[in-house]
């Protein structure tokens, strides 16, 4: 009974990936496999600085390789939309350090 | 027979006996790792439904409630909150996480959640060799 990660529930929704890299990538889920790759739709990743506010850039159809995601996060619409990208300043997240 | 005789059973240590026999019979261990990756995926199974604060290798840290658990010991939290959120808003929309295992650093526990006596019986017997 080797279940695959349960990303069963998060298929179609609207979800957030970090990266190990420290990226944030914002996209729709269509699909993922034992090794935790996912197909990523209508993507876009927000990039955080402490000089200007959040960038978004669009980047469509995306595969992400399982070994380099941190985590998947469901985005919640709602609060979301109540969020002021432009006013909000971060430090970058940091790269997964094995 | 051991010549010891075996630690008191509570009723927690009782429940995550019984998980643990169901996991070995589910997943049969595999060439080499599997053995240790089978007594936390049971001790993880138990904790189900308490609060955690899981810290990754990128210092992030996140407090949730643990919905389930898989056999890469894979977390999904319910109801996230991130530690320091004035200093990570990256996940200020985000309620529920499903977290890779390879990027958990530490998963802080309740304090009692944790029967040490009973997971370092089970620990000397894995090392034993089952």
């Amino acid at each position: 009974m080797a279940t695959g990660p349960g990303l069963e529930s998060l298929v179609d929704q609207t979800i957030s990936v970090i990266t190990n890299d420290g990226r944030n990538i914002v996209g729709v889920l269509k699909g993922f496999d034992q090794a935790t790759n996912i197909i990523l739709d209508e993507s876009h990743e927000r990039v955080y600085s402490t000089k200007e506010g959040v960038q978004q850039l669009v980047l469509g159809l995306y595969i992400i390789r399982g070994d380099n995601i941190g985590v998947v996060g469901e985005l919640d619409e709602e609060l979301d939309s109540a969020l002021d990208l432009s006013n909000l300043r971060a430090h970058p997240l940091k790269p997964v350090i094995h | 027979m051991k010549s010891n005789s075996p630690p008191p059973r509570t009723v927690s240590s009782f429940h995550f006996r019984r998980i643990y026999k169901q996991t070995q019979k589910t997943h049969p261990p595999f060439l080499g790792r599997a053995i240790e990756i089978m007594l936390f995926f049971s001790y993880f199974k138990d904790l189900v439904g308490r609060e955690v604060t899981v810290e990754l290798k990128n210092d992030l840290a996140i407090r949730g409630t643990l919905h389930s658990v898989d056999q890469y010991l894979n977390i999904k939290l319910e109801n996230t909150r991130v530690v320091d959120q004035d200093k990570y808003p990256h996940m200020l929309s985000v309620r529920n996480c499903f977290i890779r295992g390879s990027v958990v650093r530490y998963v802080q526990l309740p304090p009692d959640g944790v029967d040490i006596e009973l997971l370092h019986d089970a620990t000397r017997r894995e090392a034993r060799g089952g």
